[in-house]
């Protein structure tokens, strides 16, 4: 990004509020297509709602919800990112330079969301169609009652991975501590195999041996309420 | 020869009792059905307006005005709203109701001025067109969440529980899941659905001011943001909704409806709604909040009677679910015949997550939901509307009120010691109010 074309934001003397107002303004065809923000310093709901495809970068370390619900937008955090980072993303991407906190990418419906660290908790929880992928490890029952998309994880998944899981596909090359209800690990075939290198190398991840990789999925034993079902 | 006795059925073990637990030994699953507690509960029947007399000047009934607007969302909101009643139409999904059904309720409630709510599956453009105000739920599934639906909304409603099953979440059969259900939930056609019980982005109050935030951010401070609790503590989820930053606190009794839970959790856990409107009323009070963070309160209204009591306690407005649905003809027993196919009868059909209702109101099968017409059922609902709207204008007309409003705990006795309790109001005939102390 060049700096001499990007809206410079300071949140040290910019309110938060301003800035998510400036960014719901714009149009669809708007000029202002590069913004740079300085000092998020933990603040929660930076550049949340956000609809237009514009590029946000942020200087630092945000708090919750950041890129909450982003439709369009490319929103990258320079830093760690709090709770709920990305949370319902409709489309564009987030990327997120450092580690993520909790329910990365919770309930998300479509676009990317790339964490460069690790992802704590419920990374992916009840996801609808985003793709998220973690360089790092992710902590427990990530993926929980995931129904569609695909999480990707470089490092290790903690415990209850995909605890009642229904149609999102996981992937994951480290150890996985443990699988949840009704997740069990399916066959990796050339045509998940070639889904899973598009998503890598859409994520600009390259030089990863496809191989290492193990897919996880839904035994689809909770689909019908039954008594043998009853956890 | 001795004189035989009248065969003994026990108190304890009554005929529901003992069918129910012939049906679990023959299953081995609890029972799922719709609706709200059948128990019963100590209700606003247990209530009584004094009414004028020397000392209070009533309103003439039909020449003074009686107020029944309300505005809801004043505490934060850029834009809130105005229901020229205060009965609003709960938070009732598509998928549990047919498309018809929620077009009526739409119809019906924008007829008469007021709003109606989305429920646990998203926002269809059937229910924003038909409906002039529609608050946006967002629940812990998410399914259907988009912010596009939200800013389209006229207020948002942030459910952590409600009164049929506090602390439950919930299940959809597939019979229900249709293509389009199923689409809109982002889940596979036909298979049973279930919708968590915690919020997968923030856990207890201090995460909830933060969602809050978030939500009002997305919606560039707008929209009136609700907070919907089943009642099971409502003097601290009271307070802790209004500490988040609530802009209105929708309080749901036990005896509010559901589209399926387990009959045992429908029965045995929250709070009457009797019971919870005065903790509520008193932690707004606390914060000096009352009237300024809107209360609505839901669960077994059923007439203008129900709405002047839960008013008189200190509610701002009430919320309809089940009532709604008998307005729209739900468990009319000129489908008896049919009722009796399924193995029950008008009033008491209450499996509602079958999709089998031949009122084709819960129900996604479409020989059945276009039995419903939408244009007819929404003038049904919004005739009940208009006749609780007199109703409790009469009432607090004749205690001298001149906006629904102004009717207050004093113009109320209680019939049973119970009821005085839990409303705080004096046994009739006497200065008593039992119990006391702090909630």
């Amino acid at each position: 990004m060049s700096a001499d074309r990007a809206e410079i934001v300071d949140l040290a003397t910019m309110p938060l509020r301003q800035l998510n107002l400036a960014l719901h303004r714009l149009r669809p065809d708007t000029n202002q297509t590069l913004w740079r923000i300085a000092n998020p310093r933990g603040r929660h709901s930076v550049a949340v709602g956000v609809d237009v495809p514009v590029t946000i970068e942020i200087d630092g370390h945000v708090g919750y919800y950041c890129a909450g619900m982003n439709k369009q937008a490319t929103v990258i955090v320079n830093g760690n990112a709090g709770v709920g980072v990305a949370e319902n993303i409709m489309s564009g991407t987030v990327h997120v330079k450092g580690d993520a906190s909790q329910s990365a990418g919770a309930t998300g419906c479509g676009g990317t969301l790339i964490i460069d660290g690790n992802a704590s908790a419920r990374c992916g929880i009840s996801m609808k169609g985003v793709d998220i992928i973690v360089r790092g490890s992710v902590g427990h029952m990530s993926a929980f009652m995931a129904q569609a998309g695909s999480l990707v994880v470089l490092g290790d998944a903690g415990e209850s991975l995909g605890d009642s899981i229904y149609e999102a596909r996981l992937y994951v090359r480290g150890k996985v501590q443990g699988l949840g209800a009704d997740c069990v690990e399916k066959p990796m075939t050339d045509h998940h195999k070639a889904k899973l290198a598009r998503k890598l190398t859409t994520a600009g991840i390259a030089g990863i041996d496809i191989g290492q990789f193990r897919r996880y999925g839904s035994a689809r034993r909770l689909y019908h309420f039954h008594v043998d079902n009853v956890y | 020869m001795i004189p035989p006795t009248t065969p003994r059925k026990s108190a304890t073990f009554d005929d529901y009792t003992l069918s129910e637990i012939r049906r679990a030994a023959a299953t081995g699953i609890y029972d799922i059905r719709g609706a709200g507690a059948k128990r019963k509960v100590p209700h606003f029947d247990d209530l009584l307006f004094l009414g004028a007399s020397i000392s209070r000047y009533p309103l003439e009934g039909y020449r003074e005005r009686c107020g029944t607007n309300v505005f809801l969302g004043s505490r934060y909101a850029s834009k809130p709203i105005e229901l020229k009643i205060p009965i609003t139409i709960a938070g009732m999904s598509f998928g549990s109701l047919s498309a018809n059904a929620k077009e009526a309720l739409g119809r019906g409630a924008s007829a008469m001025g007021t709003s109606t709510t989305t429920g646990d599956g998203g926002m269809t453009p059937e229910e924003r067109t038909h409906s002039s105000l529609l608050v946006y739920q967002i629940l812990p599934s998410r399914y259907g969440m988009s912010p596009d639906d939200l800013r389209r909304a006229d207020a948002v409603e942030i459910v952590v529980g409600q009164g049929a099953k506090p602390g439950g979440g919930g299940m959809l059969l597939g019979q229900k899941i249709t293509e389009r259900v199923a689409g809109m939930r982002v889940l596979p056609v036909g298979i049973d659905q279930r919708s968590a019980c915690r919020h997968p982005d923030w856990t207890g109050p201090d995460d909830l001011q933060i969602k809050i935030e978030e939500v009002r951010e997305i919606t560039d401070w707008e929209k009136p943001i609700y907070v919907k609790v089943g009642a099971s503590r409502p003097y601290y989820d009271t307070a802790l909704a209004v500490k988040a930053g609530a802009d209105v606190v929708v309080l749901d009794g036990m005896q509010g409806g559901t589209a399926a839970t387990q009959e045992v959790f429908i029965e045995n856990v929250g709070l009457p709604t009797l019971s919870s409107i005065r903790p509520a009323v008193q932690a707004l009070i606390d914060l000096g909040m009352h009237r300024k963070v809107q209360l609505i309160v839901s669960g077994g209204i059923r007439n203008g009677a129900d709405v002047a009591k839960a008013l008189a306690l200190g509610a701002d407005a009430v919320s309809i679910g089940t009532a709604a649905l008998v307005a729209l003809g739900d468990n009319d027993p000129a489908l008896e015949a049919e009722y009796r196919k399924l193995g029950t009868t008008a009033g008491a059909y209450d499996d509602w997550h079958e999709g089998r209702d031949p009122a084709g109101i819960t129900t996604q099968d479409p020989d059945l939901f276009k039995r419903l017409d939408p244009i007819k059922a929404g003038r049904r609902l919004a005739n009940y509307l208009a006749v609780m709207t007199l109703e409790a204008q009469t009432i607090a007309r004749a205690c001298g009120k001149s906006h629904l409003h102004n009717l207050e705990p004093e113009d109320l006795v209680a019939l049973t010691i119970e009821a005085a309790a839990m409303a705080r109001v004096p046994l009739a005939g006497t200065s008593w109010i039992p119990g006391g102390g702090s909630f």
